[in-house]
């Protein structure tokens, strides 16, 4: 548990499929054991592929991983104490549910008796005790989901890792599973890692983040320190909604220098006549009203030429639906503004299109990660 | 879908009409495999059982039978051998030639089998020397049988993608243990369904089993077409064509019945 030896260091990691850009582009990381670390990018920002390297199934074109301080870049899959849980769960569809979980402990040459009580005690943990006998293909996407992790945990590994493992469940399902991994991460004390594209499942399970971008890691940090403290533009839009000021906005709306943000949920609207209790406010025209039930969002256009996003909780004051198109007043906190200090790659550059764009967009919601 | 009155009995008899063409020669071997000619004349004049009982006890039939069965198992096993192993190089690894290699493997089911008849019996007698023999059959039957294997195999492969391999890798199993555990067995319909083509390719292959069948070797194929038009054996090959009718009736059954269960599972 030591500094110098983390469960998991990669040093310059890089792959290039043979195309123009490095699919993985020299990433320097220290995953400490214990640690439930998210991997969180869209879909062809390498998050998946740094996995597979780790895992074993890419050999990389530069750089080392290493494994509790012992370099494991040139072992093969089958000789590297981390285990996977599928994005499609890869359950084998000839085997029954517990020869499914036993089958990690067979290939080790763990008598049948012992590996069978290991496996049962195994689908027990994921709830799934009375499951043993039938075939993954007659169970539903959620319990397939608890027999991989079954199987990938029984073995014990240093580090398991997880890709988009919750992706191919409804939406109650995945929040239920949420709780079930964390449980079972704090359970076994095992390292995760854990890849997705879904900003808030990183956000609710992680211990810190790393937040992917065309190959690279964008920034680094807890989840707290990722939503209130985005670095660059990219980060702040893909994690969460914010609103961006490109350079010219911030000086005449903040009146500062350089790109900055403003989550919505720090924005409050008012009558244009009524004075707002923050610090600073600035005047425009409600443009839409869009009703989210618990929240309503506010789109505002800034009489400074920008279109900005103010999320309002839906039980007190509430400048009414049927006021679109009136006069308002957006009010905001100096503390909330956040400098953009490193403007890198911003997937839709925002110099190119309508200023606020970027802002206004959420992030999008992929629904596979196909990047291999 | 719906369809018309009218198209769909237009479509009744065309149908009615094609499998017609092709079962009613089977019918008149059947019938006259009980007639009292010995020479094929329709209709027959009378019927009697006395071929089916004399084929029963023709020693050649029985030997070429037995030496059909014999060569069509062996080059079976040997085709699923190659042809699985050929398969997994080429689906799952990565080489210079890989294209190259795919096509020379299927080549040979394209190739005329006179062609192949002749190069083989060159080969086989001028270039290595080798007497031909019932060996000789076997090795140039599985030349073009590995073709039916290496395809549903590949095909199989294909689909079943590598997901199921790496997981198996990731939990700690090495390449064998990988495949005997986890490929393998979704392999083996696939391999079932190849195996029975290969046999049926090679049961009543006779090109190319002319040019290699050494001298004392008859097949079921060659002997029919040597027995065929002598007078007092014609009605015996009518009861032999009879009987493999039926056998052949058995491993499409099966292959079906495989296509039908795999459908269901997945």
């Amino acid at each position: 548990m030591t500094a110098d030896r983390p469960a998991i260091r990669l040093t310059g990691l890089t792959k290039s499929f043979g195309g123009t850009a490095n699919a993985v582009d020299g990433i320097d990381l220290d995953i400490a054991e214990g640690e439930f670390f998210s991997m969180l990018g869209p879909s062809g920002s390498g998050k998946t592929t740094v996995l597979r390297l780790i895992a074993g199934f890419e050999q990389p074109t530069a750089g080392t991983v290493s494994l509790l301080g012992e370099d494991v870049t040139d072992r093969a899959p089958f000789d590297r104490d981390v285990n996977t849980v599928f994005q499609d769960y890869a359950l084998f569809p000839h085997m029954s549910v517990l020869d499914n979980v036993a089958y990690g402990l067979r290939v080790r040459g763990v008598p049948r008796r012992q590996r069978h009580a290991q496996a049962r005690q195994a689908l027990e943990t994921v709830r799934l005790g009375g499951f043993g006998d039938r075939k993954p293909g007659q169970l539903s996407g959620g319990q397939r989901q608890r027999v991989a992790l079954a199987r990938a945990t029984v073995v014990r590994p240093k580090v398991l890792l997880l890709d988009e493992p919750l992706g191919a469940l409804d939406l109650k399902l995945r929040e239920q599973m949420q709780v079930e991994l964390k449980e079972l991460q704090r359970e076994l004390g095992i390292t995760f890692i854990f890849v997705t594209h879904d900003q808030e499942e990183a956000l609710t399970l992680s211990d810190r983040i790393a937040v992917f971008n065309e190959g690279r890691i964008e920034q680094l940090g807890t989840p707290a320190e990722i939503y209130d403290r985005p670095l660059s533009p990219f980060v702040a839009a893909f994690v969460g909604t914010s609103n961006i000021f490109p350079d010219a906005l911030s000086r005449a709306v903040l009146g500062r220098v350089g790109m900055h943000a403003l989550r919505p949920e720090k924005v409050t609207v008012g009558r244009a006549d009524a004075a707002l209790s923050t610090q600073r406010t600035a005047p425009g025209t409600l443009a839409e009203v869009i009703y989210v039930g618990s929240t309503s969002r506010l789109i505002v256009d800034l009489d400074a030429g920008m279109r900005i996003i103010a999320l309002e909780q839906n039980d007190a004051h509430r400048v009414t639906e049927d006021e679109r198109g009136s006069r308002v007043s957006v009010g905001w906190q100096d503390g909330d503004i956040v400098a953009l200090e490193k403007a890198t790659a911003v997937t839709t550059d925002p110099a190119t299109v309508p200023a606020t764009v970027p802002a206004t967009v959420p992030a999008p919601k992929h629904t596979t990660d196909t990047a291999r | 879908m719906r369809l018309s009155r009218p198209a769909r009995g237009v479509l009744s008899i065309v149908t009615g009409l094609i499998l017609l063409v092709i079962y009613l020669p089977l019918m008149v071997v059947l019938v006259n495999s009980f007639s009292t000619s010995t020479s094929l004349v329709w209709p027959p004049p009378g019927l009697t059982l006395e071929w089916w009982g004399r084929a029963f006890q023709s020693e050649g039939a029985l030997d070429a039978v037995l030496t059909s069965v014999q060569i069509a198992l062996i080059a079976t096993l040997v085709s699923l051998v190659l042809g699985t192993l050929i398969s997994l190089a080429l689906q799952r690894f990565a080489f210079f030639g890989r294209e190259a290699v795919s096509l020379l493997v299927i080549l040979p089911i394209a190739l005329p089998g006179i062609i192949t008849g002749i190069a083989l019996n060159n080969a086989f007698r001028t270039i290595l020397g080798v007497q031909l023999s019932i060996a000789t059959v076997i090795v140039a039957h599985a030349t073009f049988c590995i073709v039916t294997v290496f395809n549903n195999v590949i095909a199989r492969l294909r689909r079943l993608g590598t997901s199921y391999e790496e997981a198996s890798a990731d939990l700690g199993a090495g390449l064998w243990t990988t495949f005997r555990l986890v490929t393998f067995p979704q392999l083996r319909s696939a391999l079932l369904a190849g195996g029975l083509l290969a046999f049926a390719l090679s049961f009543d292959e006779i090109i190319v089993t002319t040019f290699t069948a050494g001298a004392g070797v008859k097949t079921l194929p060659i002997w029919i077409l040597d027995n065929l038009f002598r007078p007092s054996q014609a009605p015996i090959v009518n009861v032999i064509a009879v009987v493999l009718v039926l056998m052949s009736i058995i491993p499409i059954y099966i292959a079906q019945r495989i296509a039908g269960a795999e459908k269901v599972s997945r």
